[in-house]
């Protein structure tokens, strides 16, 4: 499957060149850019692995750009996003968040269900990934 | 009316001596009066009778809106009633509308209970409208100081905190009401959740009249739905949510039906506006207190709206919501089937979710308002909309906002999975091109038929609607639009 977090999910997966091109928004009004990864990829998984803070004195997309390439070549099988924070009073949280690498294979969820009282039910989501594998071990 | 009859009777014993006389006379009109930091200020529409003057008109409306009635009593005499009496202290004539005044009108925060947001409707709508001297009313727009913003705890959630809830930036947010609006059954009703959700929408949601009714009761409605709900999050490794409306006869029920939905482990609920002012505040603090996003369908409102000469404005409304708090509310699309005027539907946006609103004429917005870090309301764009807008959509209201698309997505040829991915594909390529700096209010179609080409969903959707437009004269739009400058 195809895990459709981030903003740009939905699209074939961006060049080098639309990435930059959306770090140049992100620096165009004054947002720190991040780069996380995880091979934890649940959707209430919000602390991915911070490569490096967000690069609050980087105003060049092409700097931010080496962070990332590094950052695929340490984890080549991880999931890595690009994670934009905007400091603005009443803001002061994140305002972009796109996926730029994934897994070959992505196995997707399971979806548990625990029967309670009545009809109701529990539910829970597991990722096929985490559930064999510790972390660094899960995409090879 | 003579001049004497517009002045304030400072003489005590001449004041209160029994009889009546013009409300101007009492003191409820003060040309001179500085609006105080902590005061309420209310901007009215009026129309006054024939022959009345609209300075007393004006009095008039700020007496019934305070103290006044119509003849003096002499009670006033025990109260600080000075004070009290609230004071209008401008008219200005409208533009190109003979015989309609706007007046300006300012009240002491005495008059008011704190956080109590029925109060301030109760105070400045609940008498006025009637008053036979006017032929027309309308509350146009209000200013609340920083002191009674303060005693309100606002949305209970808020859209910075929605999106860290669901993850969800850098966009706006899809949504889609389950149509048709009555009569499935809970199992067929929570495949159509299911579906809409699975091919790519966040949320889907009940429609207002949807509560508990004998095609489907409510609890079964929310067993099927959360089914669908968490199986399209599994499908998909999003947060997904569907807006259980627990809207209902009594509070006590809404309770229950909203327990209910907070066991099943929904993330949002929603009400609607005629479930009333108490209810709507008792809602908001149920939900900050079990971390459920609140979301208001404004149902009825259309009823008071949209008459320019009378009723309340909705950017009055938007404001009462964002105060009794609540974190979604319907604000209109300008674009789709319901009523909207582009400018003003953009005024009420900017009234949801500034940090502080800016005086705007051609908006609709008369007062400057500090929000004093009150959280924002997230508005809701639903109604007739379809994936052929989505540029327009996207320039006239930005990120911050649910854009709705029941019919469009239901209603696609290849079936629901299909109209929702077509949804979420426009949506994504606009704010990609968006933010390259494309133009996207002129190149906007090209974007979509690019997208169109590896994306046959979204092919089909421009095909089925793409020149659909729904061009009526909107009834309320600014008396202040911009004209060319004369050289």
């Amino acid at each position: 499957m195809r895990i459709t977090q981030g903003t740009f999910s939905f699209l074939p997966d961006l060049s080098d060149e639309q990435i930059i091109k959306q770090l140049d928004y992100c620096l165009a009004r004054g947002w720190a850019v991040g780069i996380e990864y995880t091979d934890d990829p649940h959707p209430r998984n919000v602390y991915w692995e911070m490569f490096g803070n967000p690069m609050f004195d980087l105003h060049d997309a092409a700097g931010i750009m080496l962070e990332l390439n590094s950052c695929r070549k340490t984890y080549p099988a991880h999931y890595i996003r690009v994670t934009a924070f905007d400091s603005t009073h009443t803001v002061e949280s994140v305002v972009l968040s796109f996926i730029v690498q994934r897994p070959q294979r992505e196995p997707g969820f399971r979806l548990v269900r625990q029967e309670i009282n009545g009809r109701s039910m529990r539910y829970s989501i597991e990722s096929y990934a985490t559930q064999s594998q510790p972390e660094g071990a899960r995409y090879q | 009316m003579g001049a004497s009859e517009l002045q304030q009777i400072t003489d005590q014993k001449k004041r209160y001596s029994a009889g009546v006389l013009k409300y101007a006379q009492m003191g409820y009109w003060d040309s001179d009066y500085q609006p105080k930091e902590t005061d309420v200020l209310a901007l009215f529409r009026i129309t006054p009778q024939d022959g009345v003057d609209p300075i007393e008109a004006a009095a008039a409306v700020a007496g019934e809106s305070s103290t006044a009635t119509w003849t003096v009593v002499w009670t006033d005499r025990l109260t600080a009633c000075d004070m009290y009496r609230a004071k209008a202290y401008r008219v200005d004539p409208v533009p190109n509308n003979p015989g309609q005044y706007f007046c300006y009108v300012a009240y002491d925060l005495s008059l008011f209970e704190e956080g109590s947001i029925t109060n301030v409707a109760a105070s400045i709508i609940g008498n006025v409208f009637s008053f036979k001297p006017l032929k027309a009313a309308r509350l146009e727009d209000m200013q609340f100081p920083v002191a009674y913003i303060k005693t309100f705890a606002g949305p209970p959630t808020g859209i910075v905190v929605e999106r860290e809830r669901l993850d969800k930036f850098g966009r706006p947010l899809l949504g889609a009401t389950t149509k048709p609006k009555l009569g499935l059954s809970a199992r067929n009703y929570g495949r159509v959740v299911y579906e809409g959700l699975k091919g790519g929408l966040d949320f889907m949601k009940d429609d207002e009249n949807i509560n508990s009714q004998p095609f489907m009761h409510w609890r079964d409605r929310f067993l099927c739905v959360m089914d669908g709900v968490n199986r399209a999050s599994a499908a998909t490794g999003e947060i997904k949510g569907s807006y259980l409306n627990i809207t209902a006869g009594t509070m006590e029920e809404m309770y229950r039906r909203a327990e209910f939905a907070k066991e099943l482990g929904s993330v949002i609920v929603m009400i609607d506006l005629v479930v009333g002012y108490t209810a709507i505040q008792s809602m908001s603090h149920w939900c900050r207190q079990n971390d459920m996003i609140l979301h208001l369908h404004r149902a009825g409102h259309g009823t008071y709206t949209r008459q320019k000469n009378h009723g309340v404005s909705f950017r009055v409304i938007a404001k009462w919501m964002r105060l009794a708090g609540v974190d979604h509310i319907h604000a209109g699309t300008a674009v789709g089937k319901l009523e909207g005027d582009p400018m003003t539907v953009q005024g009420y946006y900017n009234v949801c979710r500034d940090a502080k609103t800016t005086v705007d004429l051609p908006r609709g917005i008369y007062f400057d308002q500090d929000w004093a870090a009150l959280r924002k309301v997230m508005p809701v764009a639903s109604g007739g909309i379809h994936a052929g807008q989505m540029h327009q959509l996207l320039d006239l209201f930005g990120d911050d906002v649910v854009l709705q698309f029941g019919g469009g997505t239901i209603g696609h040829p290849q079936g629901i999975q299909a109209g929702a991915t077509a949804n979420r594909v426009a949506l994504e390529a606009m704010v990609l091109a968006r933010n390259e700096g494309r133009d996207i209010r002129n190149e906007g179609p090209d974007i979509l038929r690019e997208a169109a080409r590896w994306c046959s969903p979204l092919k089909a959707a421009l095909d089925t609607w793409g020149d659909i437009t729904f061009n009526y004269t909107p009834t309320d739009s600014s008396d202040f639009v911009p004209t060319a400058s004369v050289a």
